[in-house]
């Protein structure tokens, strides 16, 4: 059987994910990797996810959206909630099954927010979009910040603004949620890089994907082919926050303590960052940037005072590298496929 | 919305057969189209004023006019690109009051552009599979867990696609993008994904536009052949007389937004009017 382009492509992508995860799982299991990177196998994990859904949004459906960390605090402390009442309420002891769940429950609720948001955000465009998104972040932010959970037996308490819940508190305001059973696995991190791939691959190669990129190529063009511009751009917003919130689940049932504040609007740009340099549209580019940059602050640490501005020099030098237009056209003859062209890569 | 307009695009209202209708052969089917006193304002200026026009369901109607006569905005005001502040459309008997673009699209229009809109970075079947979106379709869902109507849609849509392609003999193009097609393969390949919405009504927008003579009459003898193989009404604008007055069996000519004449091309020609709109006045004395 003739296999088609689209998914020779996506083969040897999953392929290639799968090696690096069998060399990184096999670097930790002989104890060849430092200790202090070992830390940073999940974050990478969360970060790929985040950049490849956020990828989603800015390179594919061609919409700004600077509140994606938003997305990610839901996602992680409904996964944190989840998991604490699944194991009170149910008995579930056995962490997998909790952690598929929990995950599951905050993509859902993630799904819900972005839905909810994207109906009056995705009516504006350009500039105010991003605006937008980037209130919606910081209001999400402020909301989990005067939010207080506790679990008091089988029973979830929820309050606003007032501190006298009863039981155990799971989340507790500005101060977040502290002894987070950690149930997180680097091993769980690498199945949702290969289901957010799955997902985001497959479907940029089908009907609804087509609509996605025709949309963001020409509106005008788009909706005179019956294409409903907004209904394909909500598509890709809310995908885009299922992933993220999947992927927030993942974070926080990874850390001891999380704080509302870890999800500001920093991370927001920061993961935008990871889009931007790894190349708009690419889901490849992605991957590796969010890979190496998350751990490029780990390796400048020898640098102590000076390792945000090497970072920040890194990154300028990524971007006039890539804008030039000799560069280009040498990556253009190694890489065909790109072509030189900005979105070109939008079906890597 | 309310009750009555509801109702309105509800209901279909199947007009009397209107002696505007040019081809005798279409005359006792009802028109495709119907627009009346249709005109839009942009701040007191009327860009279009008093737009009558029926056109019959296998019509080629072309329209024509001076530059800034107003064509484009026709075609504006018929695929709701911009809402009519004044007068109806009606398409295939269905009012289109407070119709969008895509539900215009639903109903039966199709257009072209005058300046290219493709999806440039996209291949050439990719671009006719969008105007496919609405023909063949299957969910989301489908398409990321590849279900079985995955598959099976996009099979059908590969099969239609190229079917439509071959028309104009594109298939051999079909993996190519879009963008990199030269000037004339471009505007065959924007009729091409017009067609493939399956429309009753197909608007071309300056389709000859930057062709050279020889594609040009390539062109002319592919539109009289497109009407005949898939039965639909072809409205044109277009500079170019010996396209117009070769394959269009109605014209229109519109100046200043409004209709100055209307007939067959033999009415056309020798029309005063019309020869005053294009070549001006003769000076007097």
């Amino acid at each position: 059987m003739k296999l088609k382009k689209s998914t020779v492509n996506n083969l040897i992508s999953f392929g290639i994910v799968i090696i690096a995860f069998i060399v990184c799982q096999s670097m930790i299991s002989t104890g060849m990797m430092k200790r202090s990177l070992r830390g940073q196998m999940i974050p990478i994990c969360v970060y790929i996810v985040m950049a490849v859904s956020l990828n989603l949004v800015v390179g594919i459906s061609g919409e700004l959206s600077l509140g994606h960390a938003g997305f990610m605090s839901i996602g992680a402390f409904s996964g944190i909630i989840a998991s604490a009442w699944l194991r009170a309420a149910f008995g579930l002891e056995n962490e997998l099954v909790r952690l598929i769940l929990s995950m599951i429950a905050a993509g859902v609720m993630a799904g819900v927010f972005g839905a909810l948001i994207g109906i009056p955000v995705l009516r504006l465009r350009g500039d105010y979009l991003a605006i937008v998104t980037l209130a919606f972040g910081e209001i999400i932010r402020n909301v989990l910040n005067c939010l207080y959970f506790s679990l008091d037996g089988k029973r979830l308490h929820v309050a606003f603004n007032n501190p006298n819940v009863p039981g155990t508190i799971l989340l507790n305001g500005p101060n977040g949620a502290k002894d987070v059973a950690k149930i997180a696995t680097f091993p769980a991190g690498f199945v949702l890089i290969l289901f957010t791939l799955f997902v985001v691959m497959n479907l940029i190669n089908s009907r609804s994907g087509r609509a996605i990129m025709a949309a963001r190529d020409n509106r005008i063009a788009a909706e005179a082919m019956g294409i409903n511009v907004t209904k394909y751009k909500m598509m890709a917003f809310v995908t885009a926050a299922v992933l993220a919130g999947m992927a927030g689940a993942l974070y926080g049932l990874s850390m001891a303590t999380v704080t509302a504040s870890k999800f500001k609007f920093d991370t927001s740009i920061l993961v935008l960052v990871f889009v931007v340099l790894g190349g708009i549209g690419n889901i490849w580019g992605s991957i590796i940037a969010a890979a190496l940059l998350t751990v490029l602050p780990e390796l400048l640490r020898a640098f102590a005072d000076y390792r945000m501005l090497i970072y920040a020099i890194v990154l300028i030098l990524v971007m006039l590298v890539t804008n030039n237009p000799t560069m280009r056209a040498l990556l253009g003859k190694l890489v065909p496929r790109r072509n030189g062209r900005q979105k070109g890569g939008a079906a890597a | 919305m309310s009750e009555t307009v509801k109702r309105r695009q509800n209901t279909k209202m199947v007009p009397a057969p209107s002696h505007g209708i040019i081809p005798e052969r279409d005359l006792y089917d009802s028109p495709v189209l119907e627009a009346r006193h249709l005109g839009i304002e942009f701040g007191g200026l009327k860009a279009v004023d008093d737009f009558n026009l029926v056109i019959g369901k296998t019509e080629i109607a072309g329209l024509i006019g001076p530059n800034g006569a107003g064509k484009t905005t026709v075609f504006n005001l018929l695929t709701k690109v911009y809402q009519p502040t004044m007068g109806s459309i009606m398409l295939n008997g269905r009012d289109m009051h407070g119709m969008n673009t895509v539900q215009a699209n639903k109903l039966g229009i199709a257009r072209t552009f005058q300046n290219i809109r493709l999806f440039d970075n996209m291949t050439v079947e990719d671009n006719v599979r969008i105007g496919l979106h609405n023909q063949i379709s299957y969910g989301m869902f489908s398409g990321i867990f590849r279900l079985p109507a995955y598959w099976q849609g996009e099979k059908r849509q590969h099969e239609k696609a190229m079917e439509l392609l071959s028309i104009f003999d594109m298939q051999d193009m079909a993996k190519a993008q879009a963008g990199s097609l030269p000037y004339g393969a471009q505007r065959r390949l924007e009729i091409v994904r017009a067609l493939a919405t399956k429309p009753s009504l197909l608007l071309l927008d300056e389709p000859a536009a930057g062709m050279n003579p020889h594609e040009t009459e390539e062109l002319m003898n592919n539109i009289a052949r497109i009407r005949d193989q898939f039965h639909i009404a072809i409205m044109l604008i277009e500079h170019d007389m010996n396209l117009v007055m070769g394959v269009c069996e109605g014209i229109c000519v519109l100046n200043y937004g409004r209709i100055i004449a209307k007939g067959t091309p033999d009415e056309i020609q020798s029309n005063p009017t019309v020869i005053e709109a294009y070549l001006g006045k003769k000076k007097e004395g």
